[in-house]
């Protein structure tokens, strides 16, 4: 049985994402054979100029969209996928609405929810991940991200004052 | 017909009605898409002679076949062409950013508008919905106001957005069209067509799918494009953007500095991009599908313009900055913010501003003439003044607004010997007595003074030719440049990417093919961009502008580079202009008058308007 911890999902960079929405592209073709935003399970936003971000399933480990749907259409998978029983989805929306990152969607045409699935039944992995120019998505765990957290704040905390240090020496 | 969306929408803004029309397949492979396509709707439906802001003059806008697709810089762009109010010939301008994917995927190709709304109003186009609602709230603010306006109303965040400023409402000449806050369809004052229709914005969203032709071909092109935006190609827009023009320019003494009174700034290096990277830089963003983004978005971090923020490029860097002779970034950096903030087009803007310095400075306008602004070559607060009377068109900001060619006429004096125009339209930062190439490009551009309708600034810093001479064969240059940045804008791919393509025709054939499926041969297409280039020539030729109009600024021809330099005495003499002129126009099969003859439009495919220059010949 896997760890929790193991759940994986697509986490973007918010230092490298430049709002270019390759990655809608990606996955709306790799899903659908069609560039359109509104059928892709990552999207981005871009709040202003400089805050850009794509955003997408995060494969919570208590899923609020589970939760949500009044039919049981939803559960989650021992992996972390959500899984979807179109039969008993109505496209009511309660779980769009649940989740917290607008990681579930309508879709314009099934008329019910769709959400990541990681590209699961591509031997390639992910689409959107595959596709980034920027390499600012990548496939993690959330151990994964605290180590990277953790490194960065070492680095932070050592690299700091040595830099200050050279160009005070630097200015003399 | 895949990657088009095979419709184009006609909008009568008078009487509030709209249809569509099929675009055939016939017309696509003809005129490829963005300025093309733009054009050819605009002679075909435009009359002869019409003033820019009467009812009747159409305004276009277009996307590319590319538009909406993933291919790198080719799926963002979109153009307006109408009747340019700056030089009475054809104006076009194309920007990138989402706005063009969301028309594109709203199931469009091109819309046409005409007539006059009654009172202010933005369009609403979502899907097969068009919708003019009212403006009357939006009139008088901003374009990235307007734009937050909107999606607040419509309730929709990923509507997308292009308005106008107050420029725009008051039909400055200078006018531009700002969609996504920061881009600017910017150029021959396109602005003041869409005010003088009492629109404000055009409104996007779209929800339909776009598909390609043969995706296996079309994703091994967008991998090998993705590689090579990564190289060395795009290598400069990536890093330190195009902002590091200005050191390479002012080696060479190639940077237009203070009006043309130098061409060497010597202060160059306090706004120097590296400096521009280190202290204001605060992201590099991309827009849609492009994969060398290259969107420098600068910040004011303390003083009096704490918190603007705007892009900076090399060219409203040089119009604020070398161009009036100021070194301070803050103030250029304010500069480029209030431009997008009135919708004024940033080059025109820092070219009017020059201009008035320079009659200042040779007394010939004085603090009394100018509102009490103290007008000296590199006064950056004389320089925000200037902007804030130009873009709410108030005192001698009336005065001014449309242009230096105009103000020139109001002012007399001979100071049409210091506007620095082409056709209207103001220069760029590129200094024309040393770039002989691009001079003849610019001096032939049909959209007036501007260095992107054939790029040759490249070929002559680079050395491919000597930059100093005036010699038989430019003409020829000039020519397929010309054609391949009609394809650019017609495709429409980004200017920045056109290094990335290796072999422009082949790949730009592959590429068409691999997203419609109309396999065009690569002569067709070589055909489109001189077939585009003589449409635009044609609609110039009605609308009554000569040889005498393709010529260069007074100061380009008759005041040669004083710094000491790699560039001093040069200058274009009306022998060399008119030698580069004769040798172009034989190179495109134009007459000595630059008229296009018959054989070249039976050539071109464009008989069809056989009567603009039968009327002429007669």
């Amino acid at each position: 049985m896997a760890k929790l911890h193991e759940r994986k999902f697509v986490s973007a960079d918010p230092e490298k994402c430049v709002g270019c929405q390759i990655c809608e592209y990606a996955c709306s073709y790799g899903k659908e054979r069609a560039f359109n935003p509104i059928k892709s399970r990552i999207r981005v936003m871009r709040e202003n100029q400089i805050n850009n971000l794509a955003v997408t399933c995060r494969f919570c480990e208590t899923p609020s969209c589970v939760a949500a749907c009044p039919r049981g259409a939803l559960s989650q998978t021992i992996n972390g996928n959500i899984i979807l029983e179109k039969e008993n989805c109505t496209g009511c929306g309660w779980c769009i609405e649940a989740c917290d990152y607008g990681a579930m969607m309508l879709h314009p045409e099934t008329k019910t929810v769709y959400s990541c699935d990681l590209c699961k039944f591509r031997s390639d992995g992910p689409q959107c991940v595959k596709w980034c120019p920027e390499e600012a998505l990548t496939v993690v765990t959330s151990d994964v991200l605290a180590q990277k957290a953790r490194l960065s704040a070492i680095k932070k905390l050592f690299q700091t004052p040595g830099e200050t240090r050279n160009q005070q020496t630097k200015e003399t | 017909m895949l990657g088009y969306a095979g419709r184009i929408l006609y909008l009568d803004l008078t009487t509030g009605k709209s249809y569509v029309e099929k675009l055939n397949e016939e017309t696509a492979k003809k005129y490829i898409g963005g300025i093309g396509l733009g054009m050819h709707l605009y002679l075909t439906k435009s009359k002869k002679g019409i003033d820019p802001f009467c009812p009747e003059n159409p305004l276009v806008l277009s996307v590319g076949p590319l538009t909406a697709t993933v291919f790198p810089t080719g799926g963002n762009g979109h153009a307006f062409i109408s009747k340019s109010p700056a030089t009475g010939g054809v104006g076009e301008s194309v920007s990138h950013g989402t706005f063009g994917t969301e028309l594109k995927r709203a199931g469009y190709d091109a819309v046409v508008i005409t007539g006059k709304a009654e009172k202010p109003i933005y369009l609403l186009i979502d899907d097969d919905s068009v919708e003019l609602r009212d403006a009357s709230k939006l009139w008088g603010r901003s374009p990235s106001e307007v734009e937050d306006a909107i999606k607040e109303e419509v309730g929709d965040f990923y509507v997308r957005v292009a308005a106008i400023g107050v420029a725009g409402e008051k039909l400055t000449k200078i006018a531009c069209i700002i969609n996504d806050k920061t881009r600017a369809a910017g150029r021959t004052g396109l602005g003041a067509v869409m005010g003088s229709k009492n629109l404000k914005a055009i409104a996007v969203r779209g929800t339909n799918d776009v598909t390609i032709a043969k995706p296996e071909e079309f994703f091994s092109m967008v991998k090998e494009f993705h590689e090579r935006m990564k190289g060395p190609a795009a290598q400069k827009y990536r890093t330190t953007g195009s902002t590091e023009n200005l050191t390479i320019q002012n080696n060479l003494s190639c940077v237009p500095t203070r009006n043309y009174n130098n061409s060497h700034f010597e202060s160059a290096e306090n706004i120097s991009s590296t400096i521009i990277n280190q202290h204001y830089v605060a992201k590099i963003i991309g827009c849609n599908s492009c994969a060398m983004r290259c969107e420098h978005q600068a910040i004011i971090k303390d003083g009096p313009y704490k918190n603007t923020m705007t892009r900076i490029e090399y060219d409203n860097l040089w119009a604020f900055g070398p161009n009036c002779g100021v070194d301070k970034l803050n103030f250029i950096i304010k500069a480029a913010e209030r431009c997008n903030y009135y919708g004024l087009d940033a080059q025109s803007t820092g070219g009017i501003i020059s201009f008035i310095m320079d009659c200042y400075e040779k007394n010939i306008l004085t603090k009394e003439n100018l509102d009490g602004i103290d007008a000296h070559f590199g006064n950056a607060s004389a320089m925000l003044a200037l902007i804030e009377k130009i873009g709410k068109r108030e005192g001698i900001g009336t005065t001014f607004a449309d242009g230096v060619k105009i103000a020139a006429t109001k002012i007399g004096n001979k100071t049409e010997q210091l506007a620095q125009h082409i056709k209207g339209l103001e220069v760029t930062g590129y200094d024309l007595r040393c770039l002989k190439t691009t001079a003849l490009g610019c001096a032939v551009s049909f959209r007036g003074a501007d260095h992107n309708r054939s790029g040759a600034a490249t070929i002559d810093l680079r050395g491919k030719v000597d930059r100093l001479k005036a010699e038989p064969g430019r003409g020829k240059i000039i020519k397929e440049l010309e054609d391949q940045y009609n394809l650019i804008d017609s495709l429409i791919i980004c200017k920045n990417a056109k290094g990335t393509f290796y072999k422009e025709y082949e790949e730009m054939t592959k590429l068409y093919n691999a997203t419609t499926g109309l396999n065009i041969t690569q002569q067709e297409l070589e055909l489109a961009g001189e077939r585009i280039q003589t449409l635009a020539k044609l609609i110039n030729t009605r609308e009554g502008l000569t040889r005498k109009d393709d010529t260069l600024p007074w100061k380009v021809m008759n005041q040669p580079i004083t710094d000491d330099g790699p560039s001093k005495g040069a200058v274009v003499t009306k022998n060399e202009l008119d030698l580069m002129l004769d040798d172009y126009y034989q190179a495109r099969g134009y007459d000595k008058q630059g008229i296009p003859t018959t054989a070249k439009l039976e050539t071109l495919g464009l008989t069809e308007h056989l009567t603009i220059i039968t009327k002429k010949e007669a």
